[in-house]
């Protein structure tokens, strides 16, 4: 390809970088018990939550960041940080599509999501978060019908307290790590899913998030818990429109799986990734856990990073319940100068329980990308099985990939296999490609998909789709 | 009193007793201790030591042995049968009388420390602490501080060595516990060859702390084949940082067989600076009891067209713990690498752990790099397979578990060794057996 192209292909405009217009209704930066007494407020919360939240901010109080994760940015303050922002009349929430402010939805037609035609079309449920707070859920009815709680944490915590109290924090409790407790003490909204004995959710579950407001940090919180025999599969998207300041991101995601219990959690993340010089861009340290509590459980992650100036996340499966299963896929692509430290931990403590993990990491322009994972099998866990396949694919010489697996073993019944490896793309496939008139970048995108394949057969159609798409769009310009 | 101050009093004592030294030795022997005073025994709060406790060391009281002596009945016994060049130490003190160095070939120097220093000590200070410095960890620090014996091997141009050369450190049981801090230092000059065994061993019942400190050198298209086989008491204790340096199209491989100690850490570490040069490290370790045994290796690629191979089998039996931690870094613009790891783990019991982390670090393109680590048992069809011909369960898994090691043991071309190793993973097969066969066949087993 020509230089010039390419450059001009390296200097294009991130995509879904704009910003809309909305009066936010947000608290000064800064974070004291003040901050969290304020959003408890605002989100009508009862008082057990709030000292729920407090609880968690002192622990967070005496807690340092970690400073282990393959990663280099500078310290944030987190006193610089806005922790509330919702948009405005936060009262009278619209009950349907055509009482959304029309901003919004403005927003979701750039962003080429449209709400209505989507849900419509593809049948599935949108709990749509544009800041902190959320404006619609669809298919609602339908999903009651089933005996499907679906809606934000914050109704969950109104209308749903016992469930809440006793799932929250059971997974991923305060005190975890840094950014879960931060998250714990200032999460202003999220998703709360709860799919009773023996149902089989009618649907894909879905949410968009997007971050908005500048210098708002987002601090979502979900919690998903399945009970005998539900099952479950979740979508989790998002975009962010461009920004100068760094924004940062804390989310915390908990699933619960009883016996016989089926979650599937997906992910496709698109954040903002900053600008050639790596300004900007969205700092994205996420604690997921799930959590296979039943007998024959079965939690499955699957995750697509193309975005955000930094990843720190983790999505683990604690395999509890015997015979349980836990599943990781994951595609990481880090281009610019992007930095990821992602990959996943398998803790097997019941005994028959299977995990797989298969994570491929692109790594290109000036990025740097490593695959941290555990498999961790305790003296319990008889007959423990895990295989782990990951894989790295360079492009060009300026950026790094590596692979940090841990595997602690305490049981001689356990089988564990690691494979991985580390590569450029091979210069004979790419001629075989040429060869048969396939241009350069179609060639590396055709070569790049394959070598994701077998994350993305694991995609929900709609997603799978996409997640091709970014893929190549995260790409471009980084092949010469 | 700290712990870190328990072992500075003793240096005190030590200096104390000492007669002049170069100014270079008394003023490394003072960073030596600062930094360790500094670092202090590391704790399981460092990823480095995330594995390893290392409180066994921390909190004893270790006495520095002053004489050699060593029943010659026992040592024989001890003592590898190989015609070879060998320097014996006991508990780190050089034993002249158990040494063997009979008429060395032209080219060939193998000296105790202590009269390489004495011959020409600025010889000696100039590449000694290149390469592992007192900042390398707070054990390097120690033995900084407490350096005074050891082995020094020189290898002149071209030279190739006819006969291994073996450093014996042999470990004494006794009321006092004790501890040396032996310094090796090996410098192969170019295309010269040659086979160095270091062996640990000991009296039962021994208690005693080897920390080992060993640079290597290797010239321009030299090869050193360097094995290391650890049998000590399994009540000593035994850390040992080990530092190659390697110029273009040199080749070192490495055995690192550990049967022995109760505590054992070994630090191999790889500077591949010439194109072409070649680091082929093979590792086994078994554990049984108590025992704790952790390899941290790492090869830095910093140059074209390097090559580097591992291949770590561990076998752990009883409440063993096993720690592997492999690492390449392949630095910027440092194409055309190629790297393999590999680590596989049996565990024989339900007691015993395994914790594996084999990393890659890699910062250039062009590279093909490949790592691999499992953990498993024995294959009881294997197992029965081998029963139905009439072997008993005990040997039948004795030879499975042989089998397992076979990968890295048929490489070993020293029938001395690899007799050590089968008779302590295996036990003592009955002789009516035809042991290559055999392991032959069980191979075939656990491959199918």
């Amino acid at each position: 390809m020509a230089s010039q192209e390419m450059e001009e292909l390296v200097r294009r405009e991130y995509k879904e970088g704009f910003v809309t217009d909305i009066e936010s209704e947000t608290v000064p930066p800064g974070l004291d018990e003040d901050t969290i007494a304020f959003i408890s407020k605002k989100k009508g919360e009862p008082e057990w939550m709030l000292e729920w939240r407090l609880k968690a901010y002192h622990q967070w109080l005496k807690m340092t960041p970690p400073s282990w994760a393959h990663l280099d940015y500078p310290p944030i303050d987190y006193q610089a940080i806005s922790y509330y922002s919702a948009p405005k009349r936060p009262e009278d929430r619209p009950q349907s599509l055509d009482e959304v402010d029309p901003k919004l939805l403005e927003t979701y037609e750039k962003l080429g999501i449209p709400l209505h035609e989507r849900a419509a079309l593809a049948g599935v449920a949108v709990d749509a978060v544009f800041d902190s707070v959320s404006v619609t859920t669809t298919f609602k009815e339908k999903l009651q019908e089933a005996g499907v709680i679906f809606c934000s944490i914050s109704e969950a915590i109104r209308d749903y307290p016992e469930l809440v109290q006793q799932y929250l924090g059971s997974v991923v409790p305060q005190g975890d790590n840094y950014f879960a407790a931060l998250n714990s003490a200032v999460f202003t909204d999220g998703s709360f899913v709860f799919v009773p004995e023996g149902v089989t959710c009618p649907m894909e579950l879905s949410t968009y998030f997007r971050i908005n407001a500048a210098n708002t940090g987002q601090f979502e919180r979900t919690l998903i818990v399945c009970e005998s025999r539900a099952e479950v599969s979740y979508l989790e998207g998002c975009t962010a429109p461009q920004r100068d300041e760094n924004q940062l991101h804390a989310a915390v995601v908990e699933l619960v799986a009883l016996d016989d219990a089926k979650i599937k959690y997906s992910t496709v993340q698109n954040w903002y990734p900053g600008d050639e010089d790596g300004k900007g861009g969205i700092y994205n340290f996420v604690t997921k856990r799930g959590d296979c509590r039943g007998d024959r459980s079965h939690i499955s992650w699957t995750q697509v990073e193309t975005g955000s100036a930094i990843t720190w996340k983790y999505p683990s499966c604690m395999l509890r319940g015997r015979d349980s299963v836990g599943e990781f896929y994951s595609v990481a692509v880090t281009n610019g100068r992007q930095q990821a430290d992602t990959g996943t931990k398998m803790i097997h403590i019941g005994e028959g329980t299977r995990s797989t993990i298969v994570s491929k990491g692109i790594a290109a322009g000036r990025s740097d990308q490593s695959y941290r994972g555990l498999v961790k099998v305790g003296p319990r866990a008889k007959n423990a099985r895990n295989f782990t396949q990951c894989d790295s694919l360079l492009i060009g010489d300026t950026c790094g990939a590596h692979t940090f697996p841990y595997q602690e073993i305490g049981n001689s019944s356990a089988k564990v296999e690691h494979e991985a490896t580390t590569s450029k793309i091979g210069e004979d496939q790419l001629f075989y490609c040429q060869s048969r008139g396939i241009g350069e970048e179609d060639a590396v995108n055709m070569i790049v998909n394959g070598f994701c394949k077998d994350v993305f057969q694991e995609l929900p159609m709609e997603f799978a789709v996409e997640a091709e798409a970014l893929l190549n769009v995260t790409l471009e310009g980084a092949v010469g | 009193m700290s712990d870190e101050q328990r072992f500075l009093d003793r240096l005190a004592e030590r200096n104390a007793q000492r007669g002049d030294e170069p100014t270079w030795i008394a003023a490394r022997r003072q960073a030596g201790a600062a930094r360790f005073e500094a670092l202090g025994f590391p704790h399981r709060r460092i990823e480095e030591w995330k594995y390893t406790d290392v409180r066994d060391i921390a909190r004893s009281d270790f006495a520095l042995a002053t004489d050699a002596e060593f029943s010659p009945a026992t040592a024989a016994a001890l003592t590898l049968p190989l015609d070879a060049y060998r320097l014996t130490f006991v508990d780190g003190v050089f034993a002249p009388a158990l040494s063997d160095l009979g008429a060395l070939p032209e080219g060939v120097q193998v000296l105790p420390l202590s009269r390489a220093l004495e011959e020409n000590h600025e010889a000696v200070g100039g590449p000694l602490g290149r390469l592992t410095g007192v900042d390398f960890s707070s054990f390097a620090a120690l033995n900084t501080a407490f350096m005074e014996e050891g082995a020094v091997v020189r290898l002149a141009p071209r030279t190739v060595v006819d006969k291994p050369i073996v450093l014996q450190f042999l470990s004494r049981a006794g009321e006092q516990e004790v501890m040396s801090h032996p310094r090796i230092l090996v410098e192969a000059g170019g295309r010269s060859e040659a086979t160095l065994i270091e062996h640990h061993v000991g009296e039962d019942g021994a208690a005693n702390f080897t920390n080992l400190v060993e640079e290597i050198i290797l010239e321009r298209g030299a090869i050193l084949t360097h094995y290391k086989l650890q049998e000590a008491p399994l009540k000593d204790r035994h850390i040992a940082s080990i530092h190659i340096e390697q110029a273009r199209d040199s080749r070192y491989v490495s055995f690192n067989l550990n049967l022995g100690g109760g505590l054992v850490r070994n630090d191999l570490v790889s500077d591949l600076n010439g194109e072409g040069a070649e680091a082929i490290y093979n590792g086994l370790f078994y554990g049984q009891g108590r025992q704790h045994v952790d390899n941290h290796t790492l090869v830095n690629h910093n140059a074209l067209r390097t090559f580097s191979r591992e291949n770590y089998k561990g076998i752990l039996d009883d409440r063993a713990h096993g720690v592997f931690n492999g690492k390449v870094i392949v630095k910027r613009d440092s194409q055309q690498i190629e790297a393999e790891q590999s680590n596989a783990n049996l565990l024989l019991s339900d007691r015993a752990e395994i914790d594996t982390k084999p990393e890659l670090e890699i910062y250039a393109d062009d590279v093909k790099c490949a790592h691999g680590a499992t953990t498993g048992q024995l294959d009881e069809e294997a197992v029965y397979a081998l029963r139905t011909r009439g072997i008993d369960e005990q040997t039948a898994r004795g030879l499975l578990t042989l089998a397992f090691a076979g990968e890295v043991m048929e490489l070993v071309d020293l029938d001395a060794v690899s007799e050590r190793v089968e008779l302590a993973v295996a036990g003592k097969l009955p002789e009516r057996f035809n042991l290559a066969g055999l392991v032959e066949t069980a191979s075939a087993f656990n491959e199918g």
